[in-house]
């Protein structure tokens, strides 16, 4: 072999990462509307937050505190990689407390803390079009978006309230965009819609496969689907966390035996923490600032 | 000069020793091993005996080595193979709850009985080129090598608890197929379509798993469980009435946990989908699960309208050794059949020129140039 391959800080080249903040800027610019980019192979396989990753790595700075959060937890093994990878490639501070980082890279969450003016909140999306489970073909799609036609998914809220007596999708709960655009809020389960609605922070969504960015500017206006006489309502839950004793967070089952055992924790694993100051001492895991 | 074609018996002779010339490659470099493959190119030996339906390691790494790392060939030679052994009688069915696990993980459970278990996998590696050829093995391994020794029931196992999944369809009398010995026939019931999804190509089947992810016959698909280990064959042969253990083997083994909104018939749970794969095959084994779900579609009382629901579809085109018999084929002269078409086209196009040198006679400049005329 010749010398040994040498990559550019936070891995991608500066003129991609140029071409990836052209996208970023349309994207904030038409807040909700899917912007094409020429997503590039990243050193993780399609689907494990390629589109997550090529939008962080455009966007980070040396003064940058990254976290990495799947499911809600640093923990995760994905997480934990793409933390490596950017601490790696681009050797910058990383954190696990949501109120410390400036970008926070997510799949599936978004975190429970919330989030501040400039902030960036980064999510790993794997099917960026609301409407590709109703049309797969992204042709019609987008002539539907072009012409706001968005009957379709009425039509297949309206078919889950006949058949279920109420809407049954509780995870890529479809929003709309400051009246206009109809956008996939990434497979977070609809608990979080919510906190997307006039959020301070700078929300920008990556789908590397499928070669799409789209944006939310801070304090956009974003509402999920529903109708007048069916509302659309939060996931609740009916214990609090076993941990922390939360009752405002989403939370994870988990098995803890064979004959039916089970408890409830927060999948924000930061979060949790946060909130049990006592038994912050012992129990091991990345916590705390990692500066490398 | 035309000079009739007999030179067929040595032109094959002389094709043959470029083969083998080709194969070897530069003679100042050394040769590999068959051992060497089978340790060191494990992934592709696993593929090669999937693929093949036959179990063993030594023989598919040969057959990587004999086809160039072609694994379509590979299979294609280990399958010719297969085919000559005398079928003594069928194994007991494996238990892969008893598998002694190297990898086991769930995607729908943070944490579990018998807990997540990464082993040996690319899944969180960066893809990024190590200095110097591939990184040496590390000397002491970290954390758990020695296989699981505590029970660690299936997921769906627990989901089945609570009635959440349908329930597996137990064993009935009925033999199950085999469709390398009977002639596929439709429609399959799901022990052939598993078959059939088992040895059929990982890429074609990968294609159409992914294309129900896109919207193609969409499935809702959860890893519910990907398990990887070692579990025992046992025979029972007929003259002593009990059974005998053949050994171990390595297997794959994928567990889908779909959604499914009830039907009249049904009410509303979790359905499955199932692979299996010889080795550690993951990818196989996961896009086999897929489709296991998709080809139940029509089954389960719903709409069938992509290519990876229809099952004649599927299962008529996911063998690569067929497919790839008969794409290759093209490549055999045709000499014949060419023949009669000439004769066809050539009468076919006297006959439209006539037609329209009837009809056009004035305008048409020249009767050979009629395709520019005709646009």
């Amino acid at each position: 072999m010749s010398t040994p391959p040498v990559y550019n800080f936070a891995y991608l080249d500066e003129q991609t990462k140029r071409t990836i903040r052209r996208a970023i800027l349309k994207a904030i610019a038409i807040p909700g509307y899917q912007v094409p980019f020429p997503s590039r192979e990243m050193p993780m396989p399609f689907g494990w937050g390629t589109g997550g990753v090529q939008v962080t790595a455009s966007i980070l700075g040396p003064n940058d505190v990254l976290k990495v959060i799947d499911q809600g937890a640093d923990d995760t093994t994905n997480a934990v990689s793409i933390r490596h990878f950017f601490a790696r490639t681009a050797a910058i501070a990383t954190t696990t407390r949501t109120s410390e980082a400036t970008i926070i890279q997510t799949r599936h969450r978004i975190p429970e803390t919330p989030l501040k003016d400039g902030q960036i909140l980064v999510y790993q999306v794997p099917i960026p079009e609301p409407l590709r489970f109703l049309e797969p073909r992204e042709t019609e799609t987008r002539q539907m978006h072009a012409l706001a036609d968005y009957g379709l998914m009425h039509v297949k809220l309206y078919e889950d309230i006949a058949r279920h007596g109420h809407i049954a999708t509780t995870y890529a709960y479809p929003v709309m965009v400051d009246q206009r655009y109809l956008m996939d809020p990434s497979p977070t389960p609809k608990f979080d819609n919510p906190k997307m609605h006039m959020s301070p922070a700078l929300q920008l969504f990556g789908a590397g496969r499928e070669q799409r960015i789209y944006a939310l500017p801070p304090y956009t206006r974003v509402l999920s689907l529903d109708f007048e006489d069916h509302p659309f309502e939060r996931t609740r839950f009916t214990a609090p966390c076993a941990l922390c004793g939360a009752t405002d967070a989403y939370l994870d089952e988990v098995v803890t035996d064979d004959r039916g055992g089970r408890m409830f924790v927060c999948s924000d694993t930061d979060y949790c923490e946060r909130r049990r100051p006592a038994r912050q001492a012992g129990d091991g895991g990345e916590r705390g600032h990692e500066h490398r | 000069m035309y000079v009739a074609v007999k030179g067929g018996e040595a032109a094959i002779a002389a094709a043959h020793e470029l083969l083998a010339r080709e194969r070897r490659g530069d003679p100042s470099i050394p040769e590999i091993s068959v051992e060497q493959v089978r340790e060191q190119l494990t992934l592709a030996v696993n593929r090669v005996m999937c693929e093949a339906s036959l179990y063993d390691p030594d023989l598919a790494a040969q057959a990587v080595l004999q086809a160039r790392g072609d694994l379509i060939e590979a299979i294609f030679l280990l399958r010719a193979y297969r085919t000559t052994l005398p079928r003594l009688g069928y194994a007991q069915p494996v238990d892969t709850g008893a598998m002694q696990l190297r990898r086991r993980i769930s995607a729908t459970y943070k944490d579990l009985p018998g807990g997540q278990l990464l082993g040996p996998t690319f899944d969180y590696t960066h893809r990024l080129f190590d200095p110097g050829s591939p990184a040496p093995a590390p000397s002491e391994p970290r954390g758990r090598v020695q296989p699981v020794a505590e029970p660690t029931p299936h997921v769906t196992v627990l989901l089945d608890r609570e009635g959440l999944i349908e329930a597996n369809a137990t064993a009935d009398a009925k033999p199950v197929g085999d469709i390398t010995r009977d002639p596929l026939a439709f429609p399959a019931d799901r022990d052939v379509r598993l078959q059939g999804l088992a040895r059929a190509d990982e890429g074609f089947l990968l294609g159409l798993a992914y294309s129900t992810q896109r919207g193609y016959g969409r499935t809702h698909p959860f890893a519910g469980e990907i398990r990887m280990g070692e579990v025992e064959v046992a025979f029972t042969p007929e003259e002593l009435g009990f059974e005998v253990p053949l050994g171990r083997i390595t297997l794959t083994e994928c567990e889908m946990v779909n959604q499914f909104s009830g039907s009249a018939h049904a009410p509303p749970q979790f359905t499955r989908g199932y692979g299996l794969a010889f080795g550690h095959s993951e990818r196989k084994a996961m896009v086999m699960a897929l489709l296991d779900r998709a080809l139940r579609s029509q089954d389960l009382g719903q709409a069938a309208k992509t290519p990876a629901q229809d099952p004649e579809f599927v299962l008529s085109h996911c063998d690569n050794v067929q497919a790839s018999g008969f794409v290759e084929h093209l490549k055999l002269p045709h000499y014949v059949d060419f023949q009669a078409e000439l004769a066809l086209l050539r009468q076919l196009r006297a006959e439209w020129l006539l037609a329209r040198g009837a009809t056009c006679e004035a305008s048409e400049p020249a009767p050979d140039s009629d395709g520019e005329a005709a646009r």
